[in-house]
Protein backbone atom coordinates (compact mmCIF):
# COMPACT_ATOMS: atom_id res chain seq x y z
CA UNK A 1 0.00 0.00 0.00
CA UNK A 2 1.70 3.12 -1.18
CA UNK A 3 -0.71 5.72 0.00
CA UNK A 4 -0.80 5.21 3.72
CA UNK A 5 -4.06 6.41 5.11
CA UNK A 6 -3.81 9.28 7.49
CA UNK A 7 -6.27 11.38 9.36
CA UNK A 8 -7.81 13.69 6.77
CA UNK A 9 -7.95 16.48 9.28
CA UNK A 10 -4.40 15.97 10.48
CA UNK A 11 -2.84 18.50 8.20
CA UNK A 12 -2.46 19.70 4.68
CA UNK A 13 -1.23 17.33 2.04
CA UNK A 14 1.73 18.80 0.26
CA UNK A 15 0.56 20.59 -2.84
CA UNK A 16 3.64 19.61 -4.77
CA UNK A 17 6.70 17.46 -4.49
CA UNK A 18 5.97 14.18 -2.82
CA UNK A 19 9.50 13.79 -1.53
CA UNK A 20 10.46 14.33 2.06
CA UNK A 21 10.92 17.96 2.79
CA UNK A 22 9.02 18.84 -0.35
CA UNK A 23 10.55 20.03 -3.55
CA UNK A 24 9.61 22.84 -5.84
CA UNK A 25 8.87 20.62 -8.77
CA UNK A 26 5.46 19.07 -8.96
CA UNK A 27 4.82 15.44 -9.62
CA UNK A 28 4.81 14.70 -13.33
CA UNK A 29 2.70 11.85 -14.59
CA UNK A 30 3.07 10.25 -18.01
CA UNK A 31 1.50 7.29 -19.71
CA UNK A 32 2.17 4.69 -22.35
CA UNK A 33 -0.46 2.43 -23.85
CA UNK A 34 0.12 -1.31 -24.21
CA UNK A 35 -2.15 -2.60 -26.94
CA UNK A 36 -2.61 -5.77 -28.93
CA UNK A 37 -5.03 -8.58 -29.55
CA UNK A 38 -6.32 -10.93 -26.92
CA UNK A 39 -3.56 -13.16 -25.60
CA UNK A 40 -0.78 -11.13 -27.18
CA UNK A 41 0.91 -10.60 -23.82
CA UNK A 42 -0.34 -7.21 -22.60
CA UNK A 43 -0.94 -8.28 -19.03
CA UNK A 44 2.34 -10.17 -19.01
CA UNK A 45 4.33 -7.18 -20.20
CA UNK A 46 2.79 -4.71 -17.79
CA UNK A 47 3.29 -7.15 -14.92
CA UNK A 48 6.88 -7.97 -15.79
CA UNK A 49 8.07 -4.40 -15.49
CA UNK A 50 5.75 -2.59 -13.10
CA UNK A 51 3.54 -2.87 -10.09
CA UNK A 52 0.32 -3.99 -11.67
CA UNK A 53 -3.24 -3.62 -10.45
CA UNK A 54 -6.57 -3.77 -12.20
CA UNK A 55 -8.17 -0.43 -12.95
CA UNK A 56 -11.94 -0.51 -13.20
CA UNK A 57 -13.85 1.68 -15.50
CA UNK A 58 -17.49 1.77 -16.41
CA UNK A 59 -18.76 0.70 -19.71
CA UNK A 60 -21.85 2.60 -20.75
CA UNK A 61 -24.30 0.00 -21.89
CA UNK A 62 -25.85 2.36 -24.38
CA UNK A 63 -22.61 2.32 -26.34
CA UNK A 64 -22.32 -1.40 -26.48
CA UNK A 65 -22.22 -3.15 -29.75
CA UNK A 66 -24.59 -5.75 -31.02
CA UNK A 67 -24.44 -9.29 -29.85
CA UNK A 68 -24.88 -8.49 -26.20
CA UNK A 69 -28.32 -9.67 -25.41
CA UNK A 70 -27.94 -10.68 -21.79
CA UNK A 71 -28.56 -7.14 -20.63
CA UNK A 72 -31.61 -6.22 -22.65
CA UNK A 73 -34.13 -4.54 -20.48
CA UNK A 74 -31.52 -3.17 -18.11
CA UNK A 75 -32.58 0.33 -17.31
CA UNK A 76 -31.08 3.53 -16.15
CA UNK A 77 -27.54 4.04 -15.06
CA UNK A 78 -26.57 0.44 -14.73
CA UNK A 79 -23.22 -0.23 -16.28
CA UNK A 80 -20.76 -3.02 -16.37
CA UNK A 81 -17.31 -2.39 -15.10
CA UNK A 82 -14.36 -3.56 -17.08
CA UNK A 83 -10.88 -3.98 -15.71
CA UNK A 84 -7.77 -3.05 -17.57
CA UNK A 85 -4.16 -3.65 -16.71
CA UNK A 86 -2.75 -0.67 -14.92
CA UNK A 87 0.94 -0.47 -14.14
CA UNK A 88 3.05 2.17 -12.50
CA UNK A 89 6.76 2.80 -12.74
CA UNK A 90 8.33 5.27 -10.35
CA UNK A 91 11.12 6.77 -12.41
CA UNK A 92 12.03 9.36 -9.81
CA UNK A 93 10.52 11.16 -6.84
CA UNK A 94 8.73 13.44 -9.25
CA UNK A 95 8.24 11.35 -12.35
CA UNK A 96 5.76 8.53 -12.73
CA UNK A 97 5.13 6.45 -15.82
CA UNK A 98 1.79 4.68 -16.05
CA UNK A 99 1.15 1.75 -18.34
CA UNK A 100 -2.38 1.07 -19.52
CA UNK A 101 -3.07 -2.32 -21.05
CA UNK A 102 -5.80 -1.42 -23.49
CA UNK A 103 -8.34 -4.06 -24.36
CA UNK A 104 -8.29 -4.61 -28.08
CA UNK A 105 -11.88 -5.57 -28.66
CA UNK A 106 -14.28 -3.34 -30.51
CA UNK A 107 -16.53 -2.89 -27.55
CA UNK A 108 -13.80 -1.09 -25.65
CA UNK A 109 -13.26 1.70 -28.15
CA UNK A 110 -15.08 4.10 -25.87
CA UNK A 111 -12.01 4.16 -23.64
CA UNK A 112 -9.33 4.56 -26.23
CA UNK A 113 -9.69 8.26 -26.92
CA UNK A 114 -9.26 9.08 -23.30
CA UNK A 115 -6.37 6.68 -22.90
CA UNK A 116 -4.61 8.06 -25.96
CA UNK A 117 -5.06 11.73 -25.05
CA UNK A 118 -1.76 13.03 -23.76
CA UNK A 119 -0.06 9.64 -24.02
CA UNK A 120 3.62 9.48 -24.88
CA UNK A 121 2.99 6.66 -27.32
CA UNK A 122 2.02 3.02 -27.54
CA UNK A 123 3.42 -0.46 -27.69
CA UNK A 124 1.52 -2.81 -29.97
CA UNK A 125 2.13 -6.41 -29.01
CA UNK A 126 1.92 -8.79 -31.93
CA UNK A 127 1.48 -12.53 -31.77
CA UNK A 128 2.65 -13.95 -35.08
CA UNK A 129 0.20 -16.83 -34.75
CA UNK A 130 -2.65 -14.33 -34.80
CA UNK A 131 -1.25 -11.25 -36.44
CA UNK A 132 -4.65 -9.83 -37.29
CA UNK A 133 -5.28 -9.30 -33.58
CA UNK A 134 -3.18 -6.16 -33.61
CA UNK A 135 -4.65 -4.59 -36.77
CA UNK A 136 -7.24 -2.45 -34.96
CA UNK A 137 -4.63 -1.01 -32.60
CA UNK A 138 -2.25 -0.16 -35.43
CA UNK A 139 -5.05 1.44 -37.44
CA UNK A 140 -6.10 3.46 -34.45
CA UNK A 141 -2.64 4.78 -33.57
CA UNK A 142 -1.86 5.60 -37.20
CA UNK A 143 -5.11 7.50 -37.58
CA UNK A 144 -4.56 9.31 -34.37
CA UNK A 145 -0.92 10.16 -35.02
CA UNK A 146 0.26 8.54 -31.83
CA UNK A 147 3.78 7.13 -32.17
CA UNK A 148 4.08 3.41 -31.57
CA UNK A 149 6.43 0.47 -31.81
CA UNK A 150 5.46 -3.10 -32.60
CA UNK A 151 6.80 -5.73 -30.23
CA UNK A 152 6.62 -9.26 -31.59
CA UNK A 153 6.06 -11.52 -28.63
CA UNK A 154 8.05 -14.72 -29.10
CA UNK A 155 5.71 -17.44 -27.96
CA UNK A 156 6.97 -20.97 -27.55
CA UNK A 157 6.17 -23.02 -30.58
CA UNK A 158 5.68 -20.05 -32.86
CA UNK A 159 8.14 -19.79 -35.70
CA UNK A 160 10.57 -16.97 -35.12
CA UNK A 161 9.93 -14.22 -37.56
CA UNK A 162 12.20 -11.64 -39.03
CA UNK A 163 10.94 -8.26 -37.80
CA UNK A 164 11.18 -6.97 -41.36
CA UNK A 165 8.71 -9.62 -42.52
CA UNK A 166 6.34 -8.62 -39.75
CA UNK A 167 6.63 -4.98 -40.76
CA UNK A 168 5.66 -5.92 -44.31
CA UNK A 169 2.83 -8.18 -43.20
CA UNK A 170 1.47 -5.35 -41.06
CA UNK A 171 1.98 -2.79 -43.84
CA UNK A 172 3.71 -0.46 -41.41
CA UNK A 173 4.99 2.93 -42.38
CA UNK A 174 8.73 2.86 -42.84
CA UNK A 175 10.36 3.97 -39.63
CA UNK A 176 7.97 2.26 -37.26
CA UNK A 177 10.28 0.11 -35.14
CA UNK A 178 9.53 -3.61 -34.95
CA UNK A 179 11.36 -5.64 -32.35
CA UNK A 180 11.21 -9.11 -30.91
CA UNK A 181 10.44 -9.46 -27.24
CA UNK A 182 9.64 -11.87 -24.46
CA UNK A 183 7.05 -10.09 -22.42
CA UNK A 184 7.70 -12.39 -19.47
CA UNK A 185 11.18 -10.98 -19.03
CA UNK A 186 11.54 -7.65 -17.32
CA UNK A 187 14.66 -6.74 -19.25
CA UNK A 188 12.95 -7.46 -22.54
CA UNK A 189 9.90 -5.39 -21.62
CA UNK A 190 12.19 -2.59 -20.55
CA UNK A 191 13.94 -2.64 -23.93
CA UNK A 192 10.57 -2.36 -25.65
CA UNK A 193 9.70 0.76 -23.67
CA UNK A 194 13.15 2.21 -24.32
CA UNK A 195 12.70 1.57 -28.05
CA UNK A 196 9.40 3.44 -27.92
CA UNK A 197 10.97 6.41 -26.12
CA UNK A 198 13.81 6.57 -28.65
CA UNK A 199 11.28 6.42 -31.46
CA UNK A 200 9.17 9.19 -29.92
CA UNK A 201 12.21 11.38 -29.41
CA UNK A 202 13.25 10.82 -33.04
CA UNK A 203 10.13 12.58 -34.25
CA UNK A 204 11.08 16.09 -35.24
CA UNK A 205 8.08 17.57 -33.47
CA UNK A 206 8.36 15.45 -30.34
CA UNK A 207 7.41 17.54 -27.41
CA UNK A 208 7.06 20.66 -29.53
CA UNK A 209 4.95 23.30 -27.83
CA UNK A 210 1.40 23.14 -28.97
CA UNK A 211 1.73 19.70 -30.40
CA UNK A 212 -1.55 17.97 -29.99
CA UNK A 213 -1.60 14.21 -29.94
CA UNK A 214 -5.14 14.35 -31.17
CA UNK A 215 -4.32 15.90 -34.51
CA UNK A 216 -5.30 13.34 -37.11
CA UNK A 217 -2.93 14.39 -39.87
CA UNK A 218 0.30 12.80 -38.68
CA UNK A 219 1.01 9.69 -40.64
CA UNK A 220 4.30 8.67 -39.11
CA UNK A 221 7.82 9.86 -38.69
CA UNK A 222 9.16 12.24 -41.27
CA UNK A 223 11.28 10.46 -43.79
CA UNK B 1 -19.57 -4.80 -4.98
CA UNK B 2 -16.25 -6.41 -4.42
CA UNK B 3 -14.05 -5.40 -7.34
CA UNK B 4 -11.04 -7.32 -6.11
CA UNK B 5 -12.98 -10.51 -6.52
CA UNK B 6 -13.64 -9.78 -10.14
CA UNK B 7 -11.53 -11.38 -12.74
CA UNK B 8 -9.11 -9.29 -14.70
CA UNK B 9 -10.66 -9.41 -18.02
CA UNK B 10 -10.67 -7.75 -21.30
CA UNK B 11 -12.72 -10.10 -23.34
CA UNK B 12 -15.97 -10.13 -21.48
CA UNK B 13 -17.85 -7.83 -19.24
CA UNK B 14 -17.62 -7.99 -15.50
CA UNK B 15 -20.68 -8.57 -13.41
CA UNK B 16 -23.43 -6.04 -13.67
CA UNK B 17 -23.03 -3.50 -10.94
CA UNK B 18 -24.58 -0.19 -10.13
CA UNK B 19 -21.56 1.98 -9.42
CA UNK B 20 -23.67 5.12 -9.49
CA UNK B 21 -25.59 4.02 -6.47
CA UNK B 22 -22.42 5.22 -4.74
CA UNK B 23 -22.69 8.64 -6.30
CA UNK B 24 -26.44 9.08 -5.93
CA UNK B 25 -26.91 8.61 -9.61
CA UNK B 26 -24.40 11.14 -10.80
CA UNK B 27 -22.21 10.06 -13.66
CA UNK B 28 -19.92 13.05 -13.96
CA UNK B 29 -18.50 15.60 -11.58
CA UNK B 30 -19.83 19.13 -11.57
CA UNK B 31 -17.35 21.46 -13.22
CA UNK B 32 -14.32 20.32 -15.12
CA UNK B 33 -13.57 16.63 -15.25
CA UNK B 34 -10.45 15.00 -13.90
CA UNK B 35 -7.86 13.71 -16.32
CA UNK B 36 -7.02 10.05 -15.90
CA UNK B 37 -3.50 10.84 -14.66
CA UNK B 38 -4.19 14.27 -13.20
CA UNK B 39 -2.55 14.68 -9.80
CA UNK B 40 -4.83 15.71 -6.96
CA UNK B 41 -4.00 16.53 -3.37
CA UNK B 42 -5.80 17.51 -0.21
CA UNK B 43 -5.76 21.26 0.35
CA UNK B 44 -5.58 20.88 4.11
CA UNK B 45 -8.94 22.55 4.60
CA UNK B 46 -10.97 20.89 7.31
CA UNK B 47 -13.99 18.99 6.18
CA UNK B 48 -17.07 21.03 6.94
CA UNK B 49 -20.48 19.57 7.55
CA UNK B 50 -22.05 20.86 4.33
CA UNK B 51 -21.17 17.72 2.50
CA UNK B 52 -22.70 14.59 3.75
CA UNK B 53 -19.66 12.41 3.56
CA UNK B 54 -19.96 8.85 2.51
CA UNK B 55 -17.30 6.38 3.59
CA UNK B 56 -15.99 6.57 0.03
CA UNK B 57 -15.53 10.35 0.32
CA UNK B 58 -13.61 9.94 3.54
CA UNK B 59 -11.42 7.20 2.13
CA UNK B 60 -10.66 9.21 -0.97
CA UNK B 61 -9.81 12.32 1.02
CA UNK B 62 -7.37 10.26 3.05
CA UNK B 63 -5.90 8.93 -0.15
CA UNK B 64 -5.22 12.51 -1.21
CA UNK B 65 -3.08 13.31 1.83
CA UNK B 66 -0.16 13.23 -0.58
CA UNK B 67 -0.34 14.15 -4.25
CA UNK B 68 -1.79 11.20 -6.10
CA UNK B 69 -2.96 10.45 -9.61
CA UNK B 70 -6.69 9.95 -10.18
CA UNK B 71 -6.13 6.51 -11.72
CA UNK B 72 -4.04 5.48 -8.70
CA UNK B 73 -6.88 6.39 -6.38
CA UNK B 74 -9.30 4.27 -8.39
CA UNK B 75 -6.95 1.29 -8.43
CA UNK B 76 -5.97 1.73 -4.80
CA UNK B 77 -9.52 1.77 -3.51
CA UNK B 78 -10.99 -0.61 -6.06
CA UNK B 79 -13.52 1.99 -7.18
CA UNK B 80 -14.53 2.47 -10.79
CA UNK B 81 -12.90 5.48 -12.37
CA UNK B 82 -16.17 7.30 -13.02
CA UNK B 83 -17.20 6.97 -9.40
CA UNK B 84 -13.86 8.33 -8.22
CA UNK B 85 -14.26 11.31 -10.51
CA UNK B 86 -17.70 12.16 -9.18
CA UNK B 87 -16.60 11.85 -5.56
CA UNK B 88 -13.45 13.88 -6.19
CA UNK B 89 -15.70 16.53 -7.73
CA UNK B 90 -17.63 16.71 -4.47
CA UNK B 91 -14.41 17.08 -2.50
CA UNK B 92 -13.19 19.78 -4.88
CA UNK B 93 -16.47 21.66 -4.57
CA UNK B 94 -15.91 21.72 -0.83
CA UNK B 95 -12.37 22.99 -1.25
CA UNK B 96 -10.93 19.86 0.27
CA UNK B 97 -8.88 18.73 -2.70
CA UNK B 98 -7.44 20.45 -5.75
CA UNK B 99 -5.77 19.40 -8.95
CA UNK B 100 -2.05 19.99 -8.57
CA UNK B 101 -0.40 21.82 -11.42
CA UNK B 102 2.05 19.54 -13.10
CA UNK B 103 4.86 20.36 -15.46
CA UNK B 104 3.22 18.31 -18.18
CA UNK B 105 0.21 19.56 -20.09
CA UNK B 106 -2.96 17.67 -19.35
CA UNK B 107 -3.77 16.86 -22.94
CA UNK B 108 -0.89 17.38 -25.32
CA UNK B 109 2.04 15.02 -25.27
CA UNK B 110 4.76 15.75 -22.71
CA UNK B 111 7.58 18.05 -23.72
CA UNK B 112 11.03 16.91 -24.81
CA UNK B 113 12.54 17.41 -21.39
CA UNK B 114 10.05 15.08 -19.77
CA UNK B 115 10.41 12.55 -22.61
CA UNK B 116 14.18 12.48 -22.08
CA UNK B 117 13.70 12.01 -18.38
CA UNK B 118 11.39 9.07 -19.00
CA UNK B 119 13.96 7.52 -21.34
CA UNK B 120 16.77 8.01 -18.84
CA UNK B 121 14.59 6.72 -16.04
CA UNK B 122 13.79 3.55 -17.98
CA UNK B 123 17.47 2.98 -18.81
CA UNK B 124 18.32 3.30 -15.14
CA UNK B 125 15.74 0.71 -14.04
N1 LIG C 1 6.21 -18.09 -24.48
C1 LIG C 1 5.69 -16.89 -24.16
N2 LIG C 1 4.49 -16.82 -23.57
C2 LIG C 1 3.99 -15.60 -23.26
C3 LIG C 1 4.70 -14.41 -23.54
N3 LIG C 1 3.95 -13.36 -23.16
C4 LIG C 1 2.81 -13.87 -22.64
N4 LIG C 1 2.82 -15.22 -22.68
C5 LIG C 1 1.75 -16.09 -22.24
O1 LIG C 1 0.65 -15.91 -23.10
C6 LIG C 1 -0.58 -15.92 -22.41
C7 LIG C 1 -1.39 -14.66 -22.68
O2 LIG C 1 -0.69 -13.54 -22.17
P1 LIG C 1 -1.46 -12.29 -21.54
O3 LIG C 1 -0.40 -11.38 -21.01
O4 LIG C 1 -2.49 -12.73 -20.59
O5 LIG C 1 -2.13 -11.66 -22.83
P2 LIG C 1 -3.16 -10.44 -22.93
O6 LIG C 1 -4.49 -11.01 -23.26
O7 LIG C 1 -2.64 -9.61 -24.07
O8 LIG C 1 -3.13 -9.70 -21.64
C8 LIG C 1 -0.23 -16.09 -20.96
O9 LIG C 1 -0.39 -17.44 -20.62
C9 LIG C 1 1.24 -15.72 -20.88
O10 LIG C 1 1.91 -16.42 -19.87
C10 LIG C 1 6.00 -14.53 -24.19
O11 LIG C 1 6.69 -13.56 -24.46
N5 LIG C 1 6.43 -15.77 -24.46
MG1 LIG D 1 -4.72 -9.42 -20.37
Amino acid sequence: MVYAPSDPAAGPGPAAGAGPGGTARPLVTTKILIAGGFGAGKTTLVGSISEIRPLHTEEPLTDRGVGVDDVTGVQGKTTTTVAMDFGRLTLSDQLLLYLFGTPGQDRFWFMWDELAAGAIGAVVLADTRRLTGCFPAIDYFERRGLPFVVAVNCFDGAARHDPRDVAIALDLDPGVPVLLCDARRRESSKQVLIALMEHVLSWPDAGAPGHDARSPDRRGPAT
Amino acid sequence: MNPSAERWLDREAGPLVRPYARTRGRTRPAGEGFDLIAVVAATGARPGDRLRYSPDHVRLLRGCARPVAVADLAAEFGLPLGVVRVLLGDLRDEGLIAVVDTAAPAQGRPGRGVLREVLNGLRAL
